[in-house]
């Protein structure tokens, strides 16, 4: 037996654990706790990946149980990577949230170590299940952590917190009666099972529905996007960045699963594809327009992710037609997770230092916090896709595939909203680098430093993907064979 | 009519009580009344599946009736940390309805 299934464990219940330890040991040693879980947690992941690359992919049945009575734990390239971005950007918040809660005015600082550990232990435990019903209790978990996480704001968040907890019951309910659907005609919740009994049928077709729709609710996918610019904005800077970087991916990830693999037999999913597509354009639009309109900096970088959430679904079709455009999206979706976190970063350090984040009122900035201005500019140069950043590989190889497969519109599409991007980036970044009025820079309060580095490593990280392809095909080239078990 | 057909239906009755409630209540305690209506809806159809499912050994589908429990175990938790939120927003902002459904 090699250490693979090992690590699949561990990647579960440290972050768990973790939680538990965190949660035990109060306010100062709840950060140490914290931190040490994270490294514990990457370097999990990090053997999980090696054995994932070494030895392909990877598979635990829990407590010896085999199917289709127990659940299984799986890990192939997809999961591997979505494991990494959530362990390299995880680590980060976790770096930022250190100094961050302990300079801060948050009074709950000491409840985020415990639920920020219980969120990164659901997110871990989505990608590797292997198991539809498994995967809605991982989700209701990431959905109510994620809201916990949000009202440690404070009252002024409590509604928008409230309204995402509702509609993120919703999306669960939603895919929980799609499970049920599935079950009574399969009689098994094994998805790759699942998937290699997949057949045409009205069963089938409602579960597809159900499950989608419910995805969508918690992807925040155009027109379902409504409540995440307000829950986004109104979390303190880690969460926003948890929020919008790792937890919006997991939904994200879940609708790659359902319809390039589980659904990607039946006769409709190509109009399924096409059709989420055609709301990713519509996001990618309507997120960037809506983005250029705030005035204030944090609604400003959430209603980026309703655009960027675009991007992601943009590629779904492509990647169905084209096992090679996979990469491109998940390097899309790491780079946008590493620079939105980035910003969100950058606007806490903001906020912390002026009281404030209208950007109108943020002149000057560059010269007095450089090292953010610079982690915001690094950030957006890859959000916007200028050569060679993460941003840019991502977008090129999406534009690439599309223009093979001749669509154009997705062409057009990804061309006008980086000129969007351009636009509402350049807007927010251009009064960092005007002079700053002398009674504005006597108001500012001290920023601590590591903060502002964690948000410099994470734009850097968002930059360095852009020499991630050749390493992301590699991974994701290792698959299960659902066909193996027809 | 069978009790299993009977328990399905009831539960597809309830699941389109409560979502019609979810969706169109505006007081949030009516709202996520809804949830759990939709919830219990959900779970008494697993429960006639389980029932269905039974096989020559005369016993019902264990694997339905583990997923009714954690269903339950997870919507009580989310229930809880609803009413907490409502109860803290009733006490800051005096009001039990989200601010696009307030009167003006």
């Amino acid at each position: 037996m090699t250490a693979g299934p090992g690590w699949l464990v561990a990647v579960v219940t440290l972050p768990l654990a973790g939680a538990v330890v965190a949660l035990l040991a109060g306010r100062r040693g709840g950060a140490a706790a914290g931190l040490l879980t994270s490294l514990l947690v990457t370097a999990a992941v990090c053997g999980l990946t090696s054995a994932v690359l070494a030895a392909g992919p990877q598979q635990l049945a829990v407590g010896g149980w085999a199917l289709p009575l127990g659940i299984a734990l799986r890990a192939d390239g997809l999961a591997a990577a979505m494991l990494l971005l959530s362990a390299l950007v995880g680590s980060g918040i976790s770096l930022y949230a250190w100094r961050y809660f302990a300079a801060s005015h948050h009074a709950a600082g000491a409840l985020f170590w415990p639920v920020w550990l219980l969120l990164w232990g659901a997110l871990n435990a989505l990608y590797v299940s292997g198991d539809i019903f498994n995967l809605y209790v991982t989700l209701e978990l990431l959905g109510l952590a994620a809201v916990a996480l949000i009202a440690l704001a404070g009252a002024s968040v409590v509604a928008a917190a409230l309204r995402y907890l509702l509609y993120a019951l919703l999306g669960s309910m939603l895919y929980l009666l799609g499970v049920v659907l599935l079950y009574a005609e399969f009689g098994t919740l094994d998805l790759l099972q699942l998937q290699a009994a997949m057949r045409p049928g009205l069963a089938p077709a409602l579960a597809a529905t159900l499950m989608t729709v419910g995805l969508m609710v918690k992807t925040a996918v155009f027109p379902l996007h409504f409540w995440l610019p307000a829950a986004h904005a109104g979390a303190p800077a880690p969460v926003s960045a948890a929020l919008s970087g790792l937890v919006v991916k997991a939904g994200f990830y879940l609708l790659l699963r359902l319809w390039l693999e589980l659904y990607a037999a039946l006769p409709a999913a190509l109009l399924v594809q096409t059709l989420l597509a055609a709301l990713g354009a519509a996001a990618v639009l309507w997120g960037g327009v809506q983005a250029l309109r705030q005035v204030r900096l944090k609604p400003l970088i959430a209603y980026s992710t309703v655009a960027q959430i675009g991007y992601l679904m943009l590629a779904l079709p492509l990647a169905a037609a084209a096992p090679a455009a996979l990469p491109a999206v998940v390097l899309l979706a790491a780079s946008h997770a590493s620079a939105k976190a980035a910003m969100f970063f950058c606007a806490g350090t903001l906020l912390a230092a002026y009281g404030h984040d209208r950007i109108a009122a943020l002149r000057g900035f560059a010269t007095q916090l450089p090292v953010t201005a610079a982690a915001f500019a690094l950030a957006a140069v890859s959000l916007v896709g200028l050569p060679l950043s993460g941003g840019f590989v991502g977008k090129f190889l999406l534009v690439e595939t599309a223009v093979g497969a001749g669509a154009w519109w997705i062409v057009a599409v990804v061309l006008a909203g980086s000129l969007l991007a351009a636009a509402y980036l350049f807007a927010a970044l251009a009064p960092a680098f005007g002079s700053a009025a002398a009674s504005e820079a006597a108001q500012r309060r001290a920023a601590a430093w590591l903060p502002q580095y964690a948000a410099l490593g994470m734009a850097l990280l968002s930059i360095a993907l852009g020499l991630a392809g050749p390493g992301a095909q590699a991974l994701l080239a290792v698959t299960f064979d659902a066909g193996a078990l027809r | 009519m069978s009790v299993a057909l009977l328990y399905g239906l009831v539960g597809v009755a309830l699941a389109g009580m409560g979502l019609y409630t979810a969706l169109a209540a505006r007081h949030l305690l009516r709202r996520l009344l809804g949830f759990n209506v939709l919830g219990a809806g959900v779970f008494m159809l697993l429960i006639a599946l389980g029932a269905r499912a039974t096989g020559a050994a005369g016993r019902a589908d264990p694997v339905t009736h583990a997923m009714v429990l954690t269903g339950i175990v997870v919507a009580v938790s989310a229930t809880a940390l609803a009413l907490a939120l409502l109860r803290r927003m009733h006490a800051s902002e005096g009001s039990a309805r989200l601010p696009e459904d307030r009167a003006p």
